[in-house]
């Protein structure tokens, strides 16, 4: 078989930048990735969900790997994006949460500033075309009100009452969206916590890069809440229907 | 005080296990006029006689501000003053463009601390010859924070330092729960009644000698001077007697 | 043995003809000159106690804190010039956030220990800088290791302790922490004891007003350090107290069932 025949029938592959110098000194693209981040804020609290899922490509390689994680008591944050950065944003979190803890004053964590304080760092990274390649959202209690924010790699920022990021942002933030606008009072947390998992449902049949495993993290005036690992019941019975299904 | 042969550089101990240098340092904070700080529930009080060098040039800053939450009086040097009210001005901004929110003023203390002590240990430094006196308002409510040359700080309820400064703390211990219990202008009241201790004989306390500087909930930080302080100087006028 | 260097002792980089270093000798006495600070090492974890003198009336409490967090799990005492244990706390603070950034999990408190003592020794050796005026107590806490506790001088020397006291009152202290059974007693018991140990050699006629402080590193606190919880620091001090008066009046007794 000669070279020429393989690569004139070879798929055409998407451009990949090219690896050289760069790729060692900054990130030039996400290797393990998680995907959506779904929040929303109900009455009394924030609720945010995420799956388990850390995907290599479209191998669903790690999968019981945590996408959230708890700041003080009133802050949860949960990525989407490169893992990798991910962890390393986490490990920013503990250590401004041991920081704070070694004050020995009153003051707590809050979630406008870990917002504030994330934004900045993925700010200066994307300043320095070295991004921390991940969309993060940030829920939380700031002084009595339900807090809900999105930053991401660009260092873009901003509040909403429902978020979503990654296929999420496509697929859930509709679904999100209708029960929160026009609506005179907040939702329960009970119902907040049922449309996250309905989403996260759907997603499920929709996303090729998600799992059947979440967890859902809710935060309310008595703490930070992360949940077991949960999963949606499913029925795949149309599949056989779908075309290219074998 | 005597002069002995270990008190050069602030890198030599004494054989009493002292540091002569940070002691004179101490000293300078007494050659400056006299500050008075005090709180209650709700707010933080700076007040400060002023001094001029002669008749015909304006009086020595002793106020100054550092953000919105935050002002700061001083004794001594003044020049060094400025060089750390700059300090706690970054510090103060950084924290919030990082965070969205005011730093804690224990924490702006706790960072001037360090950097204080960095100007005791090493031999090309010497420590600040000023002492501070911080008002703010935070997350945790009003205080007031005293800052020795020597990089050591205290919380306090109240405190004055400068010269002749120790009959006002003693006006502070006896009026403790007074001053607690106050309100707004009766915290201001007193802080003045107390800086008035520190006058010598023929000196007044006038709108021209005198800095007011207010810090509290929903009130940022606001320093008076010359024609705004004639109210509160006023009130001096009015029962006397009441707090012998 | 001559305690005055007369003529070698002005700079810590002289050794005096008898190979004494003067000036660390002298920033020991600052250590000496201070109030107490104890640390018992018991079966399940470490205890720290202090006498905070209260320098003014018009201070508020807990103004002066001699124990300070260092990361989540070390406690760091310090006895001595208190502007010198800030500075010393916040370097073990970098040293920690330094290990752990780089293996991704706390640093052991024995290598704190070393980098610590480093620290210290480097600032003996150079005539631009000072000898420390601090010692500190150091001590962790974890299930697989258990409890542990060190000692670091001005001078850079550290040494494990099962017990230790520093400050103007250490003799009396250490006769009183050598009568307790250290490795039989829990913390919760030790903090009752330590604080007993603070009151019993503050010396009323000599020494100041102070306030107490208590804080430990132990089982009953998961591992983390952290000033020992309002209720129990309650319960310590009042049964410290209730042993001073109980002391006073059996004073003409001489009471050897003391254990």
């Amino acid at each position: 078989m000669s070279t020429g025949w393989m690569s004139q029938t070879a798929q055409p592959r998407a451009p990949q930048p090219q690896a050289g110098e760069d790729a060692r000194t900054r990130t030039m693209r996400p290797i393990v990735t998680g995907t959506s981040v779904l929040g929303i804020k109900f009455d009394g609290g924030v609720a945010i969900a995420a799956d388990t899922l850390g995907s290599y490509g479209s191998l669903a390689r790690f999968r019981e790997i945590s996408r959230m994680c708890k700041v003080g008591n009133q802050t949860v944050v949960g990525g989407g994006g490169d893992v990798a950065d991910f962890h390393m944003i986490r490990d920013l979190l503990n250590t401004l949460e041991i920081e704070n803890r070694e004050y020995e004053d009153e003051h707590d964590i809050k979630p406008q500033a870990v917002h504030t304080y994330l934004t900045r760092v993925l700010y200066n990274r994307r300043s320095q075309m070295n991004p921390l390649w991940n969309t993060v959202l940030v829920a939380g209690m700031q002084d009595g009100e339900p807090y809900l924010g999105y930053t991401d790699k660009l260092g873009v920022a901003y509040q909403e009452s429902t978020l979503a990021c990654g296929y999420g942002a496509y697929i859930a933030l509709g679904p999100l969206l209708r029960e929160v606008a026009d609506k005179g009072e907040p939702i329960t947390k009970d119902a907040a916590v049922a449309l996250l998992q309905k989403c996260l449902k759907v997603l499920w049949y929709r996303d090729a890069r998600s799992l059947n495993r979440f967890e859902i993290a809710t935060v309310t005036a008595e703490g930070v809440d992360i949940s077991a690992p949960q999963s949606s019941e499913s029925d795949w019975g149309i599949a056989s229907m779908v075309r290219g299904y074998e | 005080m005597f002069r002995n042969q270990y008190d050069n550089d602030v890198v030599t101990w004494s054989p009493q296990g002292r540091i002569y240098q940070i002691e004179y340092a101490m000293e300078a904070v007494k050659q400056g006029s006299a500050t008075v700080g005090v709180k209650n529930k709700t707010h933080a009080v700076l007040v400060a006689v002023k001094r001029k060098p002669s008749e015909l040039s304006s009086h020595r800053r002793k106020v100054f501000d550092i953000d919105t939450h935050v002002c700061m009086s001083i004794s001594g040097l003044t020049s060094d003053a400025r060089s750390l009210a700059r300090f706690l001005r970054s510090e103060c901004t950084s924290s919030k463009w990082a965070f969205d929110e005011p730093l804690p003023v224990g924490r702006l203390v706790s960072a001037l601390g360090e950097k204080l002590q960095r100007c005791t240990q090493f031999w090309s430094r010497r420590p600040f010859g000023v002492g501070l006196l911080l008002a703010g308002y935070d997350a945790s409510g009003p205080h007031i924070y005293e800052v020795q040359p020597s990089a050591n700080y205290f919380d306090c309820k109240s405190m004055a330092i400068g010269a002749r400064s120790q009959s006002a703390r003693t006006y502070l211990e006896r009026q403790m729960t007074a001053i607690a219990d106050s309100d707004r202008a009766g915290l201001i009241r007193h802080a003045l009644l107390a800086l008035r201790e520190c006058l010598p004989s023929e000196a007044e306390l006038t709108s021209e000698n005198v800095t007011v500087a207010i810090v509290g909930k929903d009130e940022p930080c606001n320093i008076l001077r010359d024609e705004a302080v004639q109210p509160y100087l006023d009130t001096l006028e009015n029962d006397m007697d009441t707090d012998a | 043995m001559s305690s005055i260097g007369t003529g070698y002792d002005l700079s810590v980089q002289t050794f005096s003809p008898a190979g004494r270093v003067f000036q660390i000798e002298y920033a020991q006495k600052a250590v000496d000159n201070s109030s107490t600070v104890i640390a018992l090492r018991g079966k399940d974890g470490v205890v720290f106690a202090a006498e905070n003198t209260i320098a003014s009336k018009l201070h508020e409490a807990k103004t002066t804190r001699r124990v300070a967090t260092i990361d989540r799990h070390i406690g760091l005492a310090y006895c001595g010039f208190v502007t010198d244990g800030r500075s010393v706390a916040n370097e073990a603070r970098s040293y920690a956030t330094r290990f752990r950034d780089l293996y991704g999990h706390p640093m052991p408190v024995s290598k704190l220990n070393d980098e610590l003592s480093g620290y210290f020794h480097m600032l003996t050796l150079y005539g631009a800088a000072r000898p420390c005026g601090c010692s500190v107590l150091l001590g962790a806490y974890d299930a697989a290791k258990g409890p542990q506790m060190y000692m670091i001088e001005p001078s850079g020397v550290s040494w494990g302790y099962y017990g230790c006291a520093l400050g103007k009152n250490k003799q009396p202290a250490h006769a009183e922490i050598e009568k307790l059974k250290l490795s039989e007693m829990t913390c919760k018991e030790l903090v009752k004891e330590a604080a007993r140990i603070i009151y019993a050699t503050h010396d009323e006629s000599k020494d100041k007003d102070f306030e107490l402080e208590l804080a430990w590193v132990c089982a009953d606190s998961n591992g983390q350090f952290e000033h020992v919880p309002e209720e129990l620091h309650k319960e310590a001090e009042s049964f410290a107290q209730t042993s001073m008066e109980e002391d006073s009046d059996e004073e003409d007794d001489s009471d050897e069932d003391e254990d």
